[in-house]
């Protein structure tokens, strides 16, 4: 299958490792990988901060750049979140049926779903030899929905001891603009979080969306606290030595 | 936008227009003169709030039991899904047909021997209120758990009448007594312990057994002899309603104490005051509401007093019964497409119990009245977004969601704060001078609306971000990006990009 690859400006300029993890694994899957060269941010921080206007001139421009591609992938499960829960409301608020009916016709995936739903496969042939946590973020798991996916791949990769996450339903605090705007709330949840990580002892926290992982990794990096997040995608393209 | 969709109700006539009189709770803002000083934003005062750590651990206590405790109740119907979604239909379309059930409710309430009074903002109830007090005599009104009461600053200015508002609610008591603001919708005292309960008591309450122990039961029974004595030397009580049925101009009262209850009996004057919002037409549509509204607040299945009067009855109860139906900045709402899902909510309090950034930070942050996302999206319709304070509320959640799953009326609380926060963006752009934020992301949409000014931004930001690097890491970030790196850090963006890579692999 021909994939449209998604990488967010976020991950293209600060976690590239990401985007190439997904092209990686989805080649060694047998799927050729497309990156449509256009694509520069979704619109979602504009959106959420309550910049719309903004937010609407960034989806026409995303919608322009996929237009025609079969299926996108992105490793980031709130910009899919974003293209498939907020478009049609930015698209309205915007009076722009156009817009809609372009957003519409995108097939994007997160990679979790698009792994296990589009493809089948939950064995994606990995070997991580660590102990993991997983975080499902509350975009993909509240809005996406992609309820045990994630953790259906972590089961499948090789060597990896995976450890259940307390209160793993609770946000990081992140949320983008969030973590500036509400900085003191943002880092106290923060902090509840690393804690619960920690309570693991897990080496490895693990999401599908690098935002909420810069979040939680920026404090445990100030921690100094011995453990290292990573994005899922990251560890699904880990083969080890062959 | 179809501000005329929603029918306009009766008492929208001569509404100010901003709706904002009154609602800061403390029965200051209708009056003349300077007025409190302006609320701070919800940032400044979550701050505060999260250096207290004894609220915290208080209320990280209260949320969780009563989470887990809706989580158990509403687990338990086969049919919640659809009790909820009979919930939301029921709440649309008696909010869209809301003149007409006010005008049935008000001839029902006529007929049956009471006064309907309507207030169109928290100015003119108070006035209202204070004017039924006075006409009785009495120096002591009795007051059961209601936030409209609260919404209007009755209290203040009942005391500036020389009438004194005697909370009855166990927890409206102790934040009375602590002469506090309360932090939960439901339990207004939920930041507080019970040895902080019992040191109130034994300095504030008068009546109060000095060996008195911290147990709630204890602490229950001295509040209970503290109230009797009021309950039976009453003759104006105030109270709230959770529903009025329109059909019969019913009003209904759900509590788990039954102080409210006393207070519908014994006086011979009552006033309840409701937001216009709370009318249900008929007692089928309660039978939904009956099971929602308890096993969401509280986790049971059933609310232990639920009380309900009409009217008045020769002979029984009391001889006088008022309903104030307030408006205060609810038209305002009703006229919002989107905004107006907010109307519907029961204060079950749901959504401030699994909320994290109200579970750390407590109601008081949110301001008087409405607390947790309920509140951030309330308030703010209610009152406008004109001032930093309510403009700040929108802002005040992470869009995590959990809100919006456990919500029975299915109010989707994220979406409505990213309308709320598209009205507080616009209202900026119209000022003269653009603030810094609005330059930022305009600057940031215009660079990402071209990949190839995108990618020059892209490689020249790599490059200055990384110069501000130590040790491979991101430590402190200039202007509005500082405040992230307060507390975190940022990986130091590598100096290749995705697309950089990409371009480098294909060539």
């Amino acid at each position: 299958m021909r994939v449209a690859l998604f990488v967010a400006c976020f991950d293209d300029a600060m976690f590239p490792a990401t985007g190439k993890a997904v092209t990686v694994l989805l080649e060694r899957l047998g799927h050729e990988v497309a990156y449509p060269p256009g694509q520069t941010c979704c619109g979602q921080v504009h959106w959420t901060t309550g910049y719309h206007r903004e937010a609407a001139a960034l989806a026409r421009a995303f919608t322009g750049a996929f237009e025609g591609c079969e299926v996108v992938v992105t490793p980031s499960a709130s910009c899919a979140a974003t293209v498939r829960g907020a478009y049609p409301r930015i698209a309205r608020t915007a009076r722009d049926p156009a817009l809609a009916r372009a957003a519409e016709g995108l097939a994007v995936y997160e990679l979790t779903e698009f792994l296990v739903d589009v493809l089948g496969a939950a064995d994606v042939g990995a070997y991580f030899p660590h102990r993991v946590t997983y975080h499902p973020t509350c975009q993909s798991a509240r809005t996406l929905g992609v309820a045990d996916r994630p953790l259906r791949l972590l089961r499948a990769v090789r060597g990896l001891d995976l450890v259940e996450l307390p209160a793993a339903e609770e946000c990081c605090g992140f949320g983008g603009a969030f973590a500036m705007k509400n900085a003191d709330v943002s880092v106290a949840m923060v902090a509840d979080k690393v804690r619960h990580i920690r309570d693991t002892g897990a080496d490895v926290v693990c999401a599908a969306d690098n935002s909420c992982l810069a979040h939680i990794g920026g404090a445990l990096s100030r921690l100094r606290g011995g453990v290292r997040a990573v994005h899922l995608a990251e560890i699904l393209a880990e083969t080890g030595p062959s | 936008m179809t501000p005329s969709s929603p029918g306009r109700t009766p008492s929208s006539a001569g509404t100010g227009g901003d709706g904002t009189a009154g609602t800061d709770g403390r029965g200051t803002a209708g009056a003349r003169g300077p007025g409190p000083p302006p609320r701070p934003k919800f940032a400044a005062a979550a701050r505060a709030a999260l250096t207290d750590t004894r609220q915290r651990r208080n209320l990280r206590g209260a949320t969780a039991v009563a989470r887990g405790r809706a989580a158990a109740a509403t687990a338990e119907p086969a049919d919640w899904e659809a009790l909820r979604e009979a919930g939301r239909a029921i709440r649309d379309e008696t909010l869209l047909g809301l003149d007409t059930h006010l005008e049935g409710l008000e001839r029902a309430v006529t007929a049956a021997g009471g006064t309907v009074h309507w207030a169109p903002d928290a100015a003119e109830a108070r006035r209202i209120v204070t004017a039924l007090v006075r006409a009785t005599g009495a120096a002591e009104v009795l007051k059961a758990g209601s936030l409209a009461v609260r919404e209007i600053g009755a209290g203040d200015a009942l005391a500036r009448a020389g009438i004194t508002l005697r909370e009855t609610a166990l927890a409206d008591l102790v934040v009375q007594l602590g002469e506090d603001e309360p932090s939960h919708l439901l339990s207004p005292a939920a930041h507080r312990d019970r040895a902080e309960i019992r040191e109130l008591f034994l300095r504030k309450m008068p009546g109060a057994p000095p060996d008195l122990p911290d147990d709630p039961e204890a602490l229950a029974a001295a509040a209970r002899a503290h109230l009797r004595g009021r309950f039976l030397s009453a003759r104006v009580a105030i109270t709230g309603a959770n529903f009025l049925v329109a059909e019969t101009g019913t009003v209904v009262v759900l509590e788990s104490e039954g102080n409210g209850r006393m207070c519908l009996t014994l006086p011979d004057t009552l006033i309840t005051v409701a937001g216009i919002e709370k009318v249900v037409p008929t007692w089928a549509d309660l039978e939904v509401f009956l099971q929602l509204l308890p096993r969401s607040s509280s986790g049971d299945r059933m609310t232990p007093y639920v009380s309900s009067w009409t009217g008045v009855t020769p002979g029984d109860g009391p001889a006088e019964f008022h309903l104030v139906l307030l408006d205060n900045g609810r038209t305002q709402a009703l006229a919002d497409e989107i905004g107006r899902a907010a109307l519907r909510c029961v204060r079950c309090s749901a959504c401030l119990n699994v909320c994290p950034v109200y579970e750390r930070t407590g109601g008081r942050a949110y301001g008087p009245v409405y607390p947790g996302p309920i509140g951030a999206i309330l308030t703010p319709q209610m009152r406008g977004v004109e001032s930093a304070a309510d403009a700040s509320l929108p802002y005040a959640s992470t869009l995590c969601g959990a809100c919006a799953d456990v919500c029975p009326v299915k109010i989707d609380i994220p979406g409505v704060l990213v309308h709320l926060r598209g009205k507080v963006v616009e209202s900026r752009r119209r000022r003269p001078v653009p603030t810094p934020e609005l330059l930022m992301m305009r600057g940031l949409a215009w660079t990402m609306g071209d990949p190839r000014r995108y990618e020059t931004a892209l490689r020249r930001g790599t490059r200055w971000v990384r110069l501000m690097s130590r040790g491979g890491r991101i430590r402190r970030l200039p202007g509005l990006l500082g405040t992230w790196t307060e507390a975190r850090d940022l990986p130091l963006p590598p100096s290749e990009s995705f697309r950089g890579w990409w371009r480098r692999r294909n060539a």
